[in-house]
This record gives C-alpha cells, sequence and structure tokens, in this order.
C-alpha cells in the first residue's frame, strides 16, 4: 500500500516535470535562437548557438532599428498600460460605489448597461469607433488617434464594464454601517470613498490591475486602429507587427525582438509572483 | 432636500467618468454600426451615406467565404474548448498534488499566458516552419522532417489550437486551482476509508464541486476563441488556402479575421460591418446559451 503510494507519487512528478519541459519548450526556442546569425538560425535552429556573443549584436540590431524603436516603444506601452489601469480602477471603483449605495430604477439601469458591454465584442464597434473618434476631431478640434489620451479613454471604455462588475459584487458585501459610521464623524461622501472605500477595496483593485495589465500590454487589434502601425506612438506588439510584416524570413532578428518584447512583462511577473498567483487564484472565484 | 441635492451631485460626478468613456467608445459606435450595416457607409469622411436596407445582411449569408469562416470559427472553437480545459484541468490536478516544486510549475504553465498573441504567433510560426522539421530530420522520422503543418489547411487549424492552448491553458488551470482548493479534504479522505477509487471520487465528489468553475471556464474559453484574431493575424495570416464550394477561401480565416479583411482588405466597410453584428448575435446566443445549460447543470448536481 505505501509502496504504491510512493511510485504513484514519483508517475506524478514525472508527468508534471514532462508537461513543465514541454510548456517551457518556446521560450527554450526563442532563447537560443536569439543569439544566431541569419544564416544560423535556418540550418541549425535546434542547436545551441555557436557564440552567445550573437545575442548582444541581434540586441543591437534591434535596439537601434528604425522601425522598432525599442526605447520608444518600451516606454509608449508603459505610459499607456499604467495610466490605464489607474483610470480604469479609480473610475470604475467609484462608478460602482455610487451604483451600489444609491438604490434608484437609473442605478439599475447604468448597472446594466455596463453589463451589457461584457457581451459586446471589440468587432462590433472598432469599425464605428475610429469613424466616431475622427467626427469628434473634425467637430471639436479634439485628436484622439494617434494619441495617448485617445487611447487610454478608449482603454478605459472597454475596461469598465468588467471592473465595474467586480467591484459592484465586492462593494456590495462592506456593510454600510461602516460609512455611516464615517458621516457621522463628520467625513464627506468624497473622504468616505477615498480613506474608507477604497482601502477596503485593495484586494480587487490588485485582481483587476493583473487582469487588465496583461490585457493591454500585449493587446494589438485595438492600438492597431487607433494608433496605426509605424506611426510616431506605438505599442511593442505594433513594433513587433510592423517589424516581423518587412523582414517576413530574418527569423534572428525576429526571434530577438520577440525575446526582448517579452522580457518586461516576464520579468515583471516574477518580481510580483506571489502577489500575482494569489490575485489570480482569489479573483476568479467571486 | 439640501443633502438629496448633494448626494446626486456625488452620484454623478462619481459615474460620470467611468459612464462617459464606456458610452462614447462602446454604446454609441454600438449604435452607430448597427446603423452603418444597413447603408452604403464607406469610412470615407464626407461622403454621403445612403441606405440599403438589408442589402448587406443579404449578400452575407450568400458569400461562399462567409459561409467557411463561419464553419471554421466553430469548429476551432470546439477543438480549443476541449483542448483548452482537458489541459488546464490535468495542470491544475498535477500542481495542486504533494508534489516537490509545484508553485514553481504553477507559475511556469501560468507563464506563457503573458505573451500577447501576436508575438506568441510569431514563435510558433517559426517552431512550426523550422524547429519541427529539423527535429524530425535529428530523430531520422521523414513523416516529422517533411510535415509543413502550416501548408496543409486540414493540418493548419490544430496548429492554431496548439498555440492557443499553450498560451490560455495555464490561465484557466488557475480558476480550476482555485475550485479544487475549494474541495473539503476531509471529504476525499473519508471517501478513501469507504473505499473509493480515484476515478469514483473524481467523478461524485471533485466534479460536482467544481461545477461553478467550469461554467466560467467553459464560458472563457469559448469566447475567447469564438474571437481570435491576434495569433491567427502572427502565426497563418488566414492561411493556406483551401477550396470549399467551387471557391478558393483561406482555411483559417476566422470570423474575428473575415471581418477585419472584408473591411479594410476588400474595402467593404459596411458588409464588414453587417458581419459583426452577425458575430455579434451569434457570440451573444451561443455564450448565454452556454451558461444557461452549464447552470443547470450545476445545480442538478
Amino acid at each position: 500500500m505505501i509502496k504504491k503510494k510512493v511510485l504513484i507519487k514519483i508517475v506524478l512528478q514525472v508527468i508534471t516535470i514532462a508537461f513543465f519541459l514541454f510548456t517551457m519548450f518556446p521560450f527554450f526556442v526563442v532563447v537560443i535562437n536569439s543569439a544566431k546569425s541569419s544564416l544560423e538560425i535556418v540550418t541549425a535552429p535546434i542547436d545551441f548557438p555557436d557564440q552567445w556573443s550573437q545575442l548582444w549584436f541581434n540586441i543591437r540590431t534591434i535596439w537601434t532599428s528604425d522601425s522598432i524603436r525599442y526605447a520608444s516603444s518600451v516606454y509608449s506601452s508603459v505610459i499607456i498600460t499604467t495610466l490605464s489601469l489607474i483610470t480604469i480602477s479609480v473610475f470604475s471603483a467609484m462608478a460602482a460605489w455610487v451604483l451600489v449605495r444609491r438604490k434608484t430604477g437609473m442605478s439599475t439601469f447604468i448597472f446594466l448597461l455596463f453589463i451589457s458591454g461584457l457581451i459586446i465584442p471589440f468587432q462590433v464597434v472598432m469599425f464605428p469607433l475610429v469613424a466616431f473618434f475622427r467626427i469628434i476631431f473634425e467637430t471639436t478640434g479634439i485628436r484622439m488617434l494617434r494619441e495617448y489620451h485617445g487611447i487610454i479613454f478608449a482603454y478605459i471604455g472597454f475596461g469598465a464594464p468588467l471592473a465595474v462588475f467586480m467591484f459592484h459584487g465586492f462593494i456590495k458585501s462592506i456593510p454600510v454601517e461602516l460609512e455611516e459610521a464615517a458621516l457621522l464623524d463628520g467625513c464627506s461622501k468624497p473622504q468616505i470613498f477615498f480613506h474608507v472605500i477604497m482601502p477596503i477595496l485593495k484586494p480587487i483593485f490588485v485582481t483587476i490591475s493583473i487582469l487588465n495589465a496583461i490585457w493591454i500590454w500585449n493587446d494589438f487589434l485595438l492600438p492597431s486602429l487607433i494608433l496605426g502601425i509605424g506611426q510616431d506612438v506605438q505599442t511593442i506588439p505594433l513594433a513587433i507587427a510592423g517589424f516581423a510584416g518587412s523582414f517576413v524570413k530574418q527569423w534572428d532578428l525576429i526571434m530577438t525582438a520577440v525575446l526582448m518584447a517579452a522580457a518586461p512583462i516576464i520579468v515583471g511577473f516574477i518580481i510580483a509572483q506571489k502577489h500575482i498567483i494569489k490575485g489570480m487564484v482569489s479573483g476568479s472565484i467571486k | 432636500m439640501k443633502k438629496e441635492t448633494k448626494d446626486k451631485v456625488v452620484f454623478a460626478a462619481f459615474l460620470a467618468p467611468a459612464l462617459f468613456a464606456f458610452v462614447m467608445v462602446v454604446i454609441i459606435p454600438f449604435f452607430m454600426g448597427l446603423y452603418y450595416s444597413m447603408t452604403d457607409w464607406t469610412a470615407v469622411v464626407g461622403r454621403q451615406v445612403n441606405w440599403v436596407g438589408l442589402r448587406n445582411y443579404q449578400n452575407m449569408f450568400n458569400n461562399v467565404a462567409f459561409q467557411y469562416s463561419f464553419f471554421r470559427t466553430f469548429l476551432f472553437s470546439f477543438l480549443s474548448v476541449i483542448s483548452i480545459n482537458l489541459i488546464a484541468l490535468m495542470f491544475a490536478f498535477l500542481v495542486t498534488r504533494e508534489i516537490r516544486l509545484r508553485n514553481l510549475y504553477r507559475a511556469g504553465f501560468f507563464i506563457p499566458n503573458l505573451i500577447g498573441g501576436l508575438v506568441l504567433g510569431y514563435i510558433w510560426q517559426f517552431i512550426f516552419k523550422e524547429v519541427v522539421p529539423a527535429i524530425g530530420g535529428r530523430l531520422g522520422i521523414s513523416l516529422i522532417e517533411n510535415l509543413l503543418l502550416l501548408s496543409d489547411p486540414n493540418l493548419t487549424m490544430f496548429g492554431l489550437v496548439m498555440a492557443f492552448t499553450w498560451q490560455y491553458a495555464g490561465y484557466i488551470m488557475m480558476i480550476y486551482v482555485a475550485a479544487l482548493l475549494n474541495v473539503p479534504q476531509e471529504l476525499l479522505e473519508a471517501s478513501e476509508i469507504d473505499g473509493a477509487n480515484f476515478w469514483q471520487k473524481f467523478r461524485n465528489i471533485t466534479v460536482p464541486m467544481i461545477a461553478q468553475a467550469f461554467t466560467i471556464t467553459s464560458f472563457l474559453t469559448l469566447v475567447n476563441s469564438f474571437k481570435q484574431y491576434d495569433i491567427i493575424v502572427a502565426l497563418t495570416a488566414g492561411g493556406p488556402t483551401a477550396i470549399f464550394r467551387g471557391q478558393v477561401v483561406d482555411s483559417t480565416e476566422l470570423l474575428a479575421v473575415h471581418i477585419y479583411n472584408v473591411a479594410f482588405k476588400y474595402n467593404r466597410m459596411a458588409e464588414g460591418q453587417a458581419r459583426a453584428i452577425v458575430f455579434f448575435l451569434m457570440l451573444s446566443v451561443v455564450s448565454i446559451g452556454q451558461v444557461y445549460f452549464n447552470k443547470k447543470k450545476e445545480i442538478e448536481m
């Protein structure tokens, strides 16, 4: 009986390691092939590189590439992702709080309107959205396309439904007595929200931020329509698409570009791993 | 009275930023799209838009490429939902056992989810085009060496499913992990004492306890496979071509890609928009129907 248990344990361990190696294999492929020349990569794609120093050469090529503009693309991605994360979370929490606390038909209607946004796929609004942004520019002179504020505004609109939904569910479980006590102490409504409610919402903030960070950092279709490929402001996925499109067979440089595109978010994940896994697990069962 | 007015001001002020953005980028474009789908809209600024009724919709249903894309999308979604959920459930089982380094494995299985579909598509394109034949050559298996997965319309779909599973199974695993950790250990131990085997425990305790998670995971995998765009663009760009009802079609041009191509590649914006509306309707029916069906099952269990 004991022997059988030990055997099962070993078998499970071996299966897990096999799956783990299989999952890691594509990363391995990217790393070894980032350090190859254009000839070496097609003749020996599964061998270790002749010279690892080629990696620095390739990285320099990508770093100085005019179409990737690596530093500026990372900068744009960071700006767009962080500002969108913060605004989506704060604005959605504010909206969800007043929607929960003010029980009127209007609140219910607006909440349902947000929920309807959960089932509207991006594809159905993308063409009119671009047209609408153009109309806004023509009528008000406010440029929305190819600008940071335009894409962040779009992310708030697309991110709000899920965030409002999650905050709404959580805020419902916070006792009103807490707010009434603060009210008696002379707090104004906004003070109550920012000093009493926001700290309680922290775990949901973490979960929503993780989900949104993965989405926005990697998003391709929306930025390709709003920012455009090869324009002044471009995110990492746009840079990769522009580059891989122009060098179809330059696998050595594409692999290096892929490595450099994936590195920031993987490093970020490894640093904050504990919080992310906890946030994902606790957030998924609401 | 004064307090009520003040409350209303706070209500409006707190609601305004999120609601304004949401209405501007989702609600208004949604209704614009509904209108454009029944016109000859071309997105050219200043050009007059004429009402054409349901003509765009009629063209769509008679269009062979659309019909083909429609079936292929369902096929892809079906295969993806099964593949992703099976792998994810297995991952979740493994990383909730008492094995060494399980946190490392859990993180490792999740990491591909951090890679965007576009970047991931290029990685797998390289794997299918260069790495797989090289491995076949090294092993001396000519079947693998000559396997050009991305040039065969029947096989390319599996390549897509594989790449998507690699990306998404780790995320779905997290949801299963959360559910499995909620299964009371006493229950499993008690049944073990009563002599239940692995399969009986799984069937009668674990499955009913994670039924709720299953509703969420199948919803997420279904919706996300149906909407898949990024991976396809980078991995296959819609190809290779196939023949369907006597016409040349793109074998992996699934609906999301099809809609984009009709609008931009063939410059038929209004027709693309009409297809997007139908895409939305189908997605709603399929996903709501799926949740309804699973919720009913959940209660039965």
